[in-house]
């Protein structure tokens, strides 16, 4: 078997017996990558002589000992491009660590290339990269999901072992769904943002895109923790996260949100999901339906939010400090104009305008301040939720991976593959996505993910649903066609 | 809050960025899309609704004002577009 095939915990265990070195696993995904990526364009770039390096001095009896991560364009590494796929950071490269690089090197992992995205995080297909999209290595006509696509493509292309992504309104969530592969979004302070170049600052959250449950517990272990770098951490204790897993779901109330089983909704999505909770009932789990009544809500408000942090955020790249500065500037104004013009893509700026219109004078309250009251509504709606029930389920996206090309002539309809991840971002709430089952559309076998819903700081507790339904099927152990 | 179709030029010079007048007319079109379906907004009454900017109370949160490490000057200047004599070099901001 090729390692690059390998879970974190399988590669874990073959280091430790000392059956392989870290150096295989680094020369294996190199060959992989070679083999595979110039059809999923995962990855924008890799470095594979410093990994070679970083793996000859790796202690493997360290928590990720060994263990090559890749990580998403938009988490900085020291000495590593962070391009967040825009053309407006050209160039630049990362000069600290992220505090998640920080602690996963001193776990002992190897930080590993740089996975495309959706340019700062914003889309849902990858489209947006300025270095042309990744694809679905399950058909590659196909989105592998957004904004941290080459993540799970390069984790479902076994291009990788594991990766970082981030999650601002279900951007490890959905990809993960479209791929087959496992991503959780932490609660919102769970996990450091210090050196994630910022989107939309009060939803941003990193988070690990993996090939099973157990993988994504061991990296939360690693990355989680307040960081007097980042004010908005949670001064918490973080528990073992593997500690529960096997603890089963025999105790525990799910529910069943009925605004998230609507039209719009693919048929084969729904039946995959409704049979994944029917395994729950037979698992022993207590299943309720419950109503999250500003469900319709939350995309609006997510896209008045998100655009007004961001175009705050991105009003940093200037041209002067760092990245792009276009040529032939006349003045002040003039060089703003055309190094924004010229560096940001159509999505950016779009985003950028809608936000800088939602907090302009006279329209603030009318939109920025009105989405932060339904924000409310929502995080209650939530509240109510888990004052009745341990954790809910539903579907990741409302469909399996769309045709690249299909929405990107229509923002709206792209802003709709986000519409059952959102809520969480907005309600500060923790989430994962695991495979549960697959859709056949035209001849392909596309992945679907299942969605569970967490209290605010109940990882364990998600982590714990999702490994009790995984260990009960094989969904995530499908490897795509590819050659 | 009526106004689904926006002065996108008049943002855009807010927002620092040029467009050309294909993209003033695409980004107007799209994005009174948007706007139309955020306007759905206004069937809730948040009256008596607190906003929320942030999903926990986060109070201040304060260090020792001590001087720390920070990045060499060189290190952040290799970054920069243009750079001369330790300096970022901008353009001309007075007449």
């Amino acid at each position: 078997m090729a390692l690059s095939s390998l879970t974190v915990h399988e590669a874990q265990d073959l280091l430790r017996r000392k059956e392989i070195s870290p150096k295989d696993l680094v020369e294996d995904l190199v060959r992989r990558i070679e083999q595979v990526d110039g059809a999923v364009h995962g990855y924008l770039s890799f470095d594979a002589e410093r990994a070679l390096k970083d793996a000859d001095q790796a202690d493997v009896s360290l928590p990720l000992g060994g263990i090559p991560i890749s990580i998403k364009d938009v988490v900085s590494v020291q000495g590593h491009p962070c391009g967040c796929a825009s053309k407006i950071l050209q160039g630049y490269v990362a000069p600290f660590d992220a505090t998640v690089i920080k602690k996963l090197r001193a776990a002992g992992a190897i930080p590993f290339g740089r996975t495309n995205m959706d340019e700062f995080a914003m889309g849902s297909s990858t489209e947006n990269s300025a270095f042309g999209p990744s694809c679905n290595p399950w058909d590659p006509d196909r989105t592998p999901g957004g904004s941290s696509g080459g993540s799970s493509a390069v984790v479902a292309a076994d291009e990788a072992l594991a990766a970082l992504g981030s999650d601002t309104g279900g951007s490890i969530r959905q990809p993960a769904a479209l791929c087959g592969c496992v991503g959780i979004k932490p609660t919102y302070g769970r996990v450091s943002r210090y050196g994630l170049v910022a989107f939309a600052s009060s939803l941003d959250q990193i988070g690990p895109l993996t090939k099973d449950v157990r993988d994504a517990a061991m990296i939360m272990n690693v990355i989680s923790g307040v960081d007097p770098c980042d004010s908005t951490t949670l001064d918490e204790a973080v528990p073992d996260y593997t500690a529960d897993l096997d603890k089963g779901v025999k105790k525990l109330t799910l529910g069943l949100p009925k605004e998230y089983f609507i039209e719009g909704l693919d048929p084969q999505v729904e039946e995959a999901v409704r049979a994944a909770v029917a395994r729950y009932e037979k698992l022993g789990a207590k299943i309720v339906d419950i109503s999250l009544p500003h469900t319709e809500h939350a995309l609006s408000t997510y896209y008045i939010i998100a655009p007004a942090e961001a175009s705050a955020n991105l009003a940093r790249f200037d041209g002067v400090r760092y990245g792009f500065r276009a040529d032939g500037i006349t003045g002040l104004l003039d060089h703003y104009g055309k190094t924004r013009e010229e560096g940001f893509g159509q999505e950016v700026k779009r985003r950028i305008i809608l936000g800088t219109y939602a907090l302009s004078s006279g329209y603030y309250d009318a939109y920025y301040l009105r989405a932060q009251k339904v924000r409310t509504l929502i995080r209650r709606d939530f509240d109510d939720a888990f004052g009745k029930v341990d954790a809910i389920l539903c579907p990741t996206s409302p469909t399996p991976a769309f045709k690249l090309g299909e929405r990107t002539e229509d923002p709206l309809q792209m802003y709709l593959a986000d519409v059952f991840t959102l809520a969480a971002n907005m309600a500060g709430i923790c989430g994962i996505s695991i495979p549960c089952g697959f859709a056949e559309v035209e001849g392909k076998k596309l992945p679907i993910g299942l969605q569970i819903l967490g209290k605010a700081l109940n990882e364990a507790t998600i982590l714990q649903v999702a490994n009790t339904y995984e260990q009960s099927t094989d969904w995530h152990r499908a490897k795509p066609p590819l050659a | 809050m009526s106004a689904t179709k926006f002065d996108v030029r008049y943002v855009a010079e807010l927002a620092r960025i040029k467009l050309e007048p294909a993209e003033i007319a695409t980004f107007e079109s799209q994005l009174g899309h948007v706007l139309e379906h955020v306007e759905k907004l206004n069937q809730l009454d948040v009256s008596q609704v607190e906003p929320t900017a942030h999903s926990f109370p986060i109070y201040n949160i304060f260090r020792e004002d001590e001087t720390r490490p920070s990045l060499d000057r060189e290190v952040v200047l290799a970054n920069a577009p243009r750079h001369a004599q330790g300096l970022f070099i901008v353009t001309k901001v007075v007449e």
